[in-house]
Formats: structure tokens, sequence, C-alpha cells
């Protein structure tokens, strides 16, 4: 039997290559490996890891971390963040420290006016799906609306926000 | 590696620290926004255009990119330690906490109150994400061009689901040839 930390580096090293924008573009492979190929948990399992991982804060890519930790403990949970989360890093670390080599060049002002767009339209489609997948109904809807607003118009902090609508949304919810 | 035109330069404890904090106050994503929030709005380590050019690299190479975009912002603020500090930063503190959380996670959930706390600031900080959105639009220059190429972004990504790297392609592919030919004319 093989150690399962080399079974979770050689399921998520490779998925650390595709991932390409949020981790959610892995998410069904993810999904795939651990439940229908390694049989490292059921179906309905998986759901639970993945709705933990999005009730934490940080990355929703940690799902792997927990995946990790449930396999092997934390030799697994080291195994699989590292796995996913590391080469990659290497390549935008050369990219950045071109960037700096390079400043000026007309290809990086190319790239930096070129790309302003491009980025706001990413910014804004992924706040699109956000939306859509978002739970709570209108209530829910409200407090991101207002929270936009404040961040927009004012300086607040936003974890003072994102308190805040917790508290509105909880003392709120019970009364509808 | 130190970048001079920003004062007050961070330790690369301090950075971790930062990093640490915004991600473990981020719920339901919106962690990019939160970066840009701290450390360009508040600290100003950063300009907004570095952020903005950092932001479209992060979600086009490949990688988890909140991850990409804590290593550029790391280097751009210190250099090797930057990065390093804004990868330990974003990944091994949440990454604690889930675990944590994990292990208590079948008593959590028998309390309504949890679930609602958690949506309420998941809505806030998918607000978080829209107000990013909307400043980073309203600073694309209001010309044809660029305006074509942020709507048909925005409609190939998240009305239609379409590939996100073809997309960052074609359209950060056009957006360069013709900022390429503008800079040289």
């Amino acid at each position: 039997m093989q150690n399962p930390v080399w079974t979770l580096i050689a399921v998520f090293l490779p998925l650390s290559v595709v991932t390409i924008g949020g981790g959610q573009s892995a998410l069904a492979e993810i999904q795939r490996q651990t439940v229908d190929v390694q049989h490292w948990m059921t179906s309905a399992d998986f759901v639970d890891t993945f709705a933990i991982s999005r009730m934490t804060p940080g990355p929703g890519s940690l799902i792997a971390t927990l995946i990790g930790w449930k396999v092997a403990g934390l030799p697994g949970a080291i195994a699989a963040t590292l796995a996913l989360f590391g080469p990659t890093s290497f390549l935008i670390y050369a990219v950045a420290h071109l960037w700096t080599r390079y400043r000026g060049a007309r290809w990086q002002v190319a790239l930096e006016t070129g790309l302003r767009p491009v980025a706001a339209g990413m910014i804004l489609a992924a706040t699109n799906v956000l939306i859509q997948s978002m739970s709570g109904g209108w209530l829910a809807r409200g407090i991101c609306l207002a929270s936009a607003a404040a961040l927009t118009f004012t300086r607040v902090n936003p974890v003072i926000l994102l308190a805040l609508g917790a508290a509105t949304f909880a003392a709120i919810h019970p009364l509808l | 590696m130190v970048l001079d035109e920003h004062p007050e330069k961070p330790t690369a404890l301090q950075l971790f620290l930062v990093f640490s904090r915004i991600g473990l106050t981020s719920f339901g994503g919106g962690l990019s926004g939160l970066f840009m929030r701290e450390f360009v709005d508040r600290r100003a380590w950063i300009s907004r255009d570095e952020f903005m050019n950092g932001l479209a690299l992060s979600q086009a190479l490949p990688g988890v990119n909140v991850k990409n975009l804590s290593i550029w912002i790391g280097y751009r603020i210190r250099g090797r330690s930057g990065a390093i500090a804004g990868f330990l930063g974003t990944i091994l503190p949440p990454a604690i906490f889930i675990i944590v959380l994990a292990s208590l996670f079948a008593r959590l959930t028998q309390f309504d109150l949890t679930q609602s706390l958690l949506i309420g600031a998941g809505a806030a900080a998918v607000g978080l994400s829209l107000s990013m959105g909307l400043i980073a639009g309203w600073h694309v220059p209001r010309e044809a061009v660029p305006m074509i190429l942020m709507a048909t972004t925005f409609v190939a990504i998240g009305i239609f689901h379409l590939s996100l790297i073809l997309t960052v392609l074609v359209a950060g592919g056009i957006g360069f040839a013709h900022a390429y030919y503008r800079a040289g004319s």
C-alpha cells in the first residue's frame, strides 16, 4: 500500500498547474479525484468538506489542506497544501522579478494599460458569479449592496463591515 | 531589491502580520478586494496601477490567484522576503484555522445563529468585491477598445462562464496589442 502522502502530492501537484483564476476552476477535478478515483471520502463527506472550506476565512482552495488532513493527518495537510500552492509560486515570483527589471519597457507599458480593462471585467464577472451563488435571499443582497456603497464612498474598515453584515443578517433574518 | 518610490517600508514580519490579518478576516471570497483596500487605499504601499497589473497577471498565470497576488504584492513592497511573507501570511494562518474549525464543525453547525452570521458576513464580502469592480471599471480609460474589452470580459466569464484562461488570453492579447501599438505611435 502506497503512502497516502505521496498519493496526495500526486493528486494535487498537477492541479496546481491547471488552476487558473480562483480555486473554483479546479474544484470539479478535486471532487472527482477525492471521491471517485482515490475513494478518500463519500460524495456527502465531500460536500461537508466543501462547506467548511467556504465558511472559513482565507483562500477557498484550502479545501486541499482539509482533504490532506482527513486523509493523512498533519503530514497530509502539509503535503496537499504545498503541492497545490507551492510550484506555481515560483512562476509569479519570476514574473514579478522581471517586472521590476524591465520597468518602463514598451511591452510593460502595453501590458499595464492593455490588461487594466480585462482585470476590471474579471472582477465584475467574479462579483456577478458570487452574487448569484449567494444564499440568504433579498436580505443578503441588500447587505451586499449597502456594503458595496459604503466601501466605494467611504474609507470604512472592511472587517467592521463584515461584522455589521453578519450582525444585521442574524438579527433580521429570524424575524422574516 | 528595494523599490524606492514608496515611503515607510514595512518589515517582512509586519507584512506577514497584515497578510495574516486579512487572510483570517476574509469570509466568502473577496480577498483581492481586501488586499486593494489595505495595501493601496489605506497604507499606500503600492500604487493602484501596480495592484491592477498584479491582479490581472495573478489571474492569467497558473496557480490560485489569491496566492499569486499575495506574492506579487509582497514582492512589489519588499522583494524576496516580502514575497515569502505574502505567501505564508495568506496560506498558513487560514490553513491552521480551517483544520481547527473542521475539528469543531459538528458542534458549530447545530446553531442556526452560526449559519446566519456567516451568510451575513459573506454578503458583505461580496459587496466588497462589487465595490472593487466598480472602482476598477471607473479607472478604465473611456475609449472604445478598453470599454469593449471590459464588457466582453465581463460577459464571457460572468454570464457565459467561458474558460477564464481563454478569455484572458484573447481579451488580454487584444488589449496588449492595442496598447503596444499606441505606445509606439
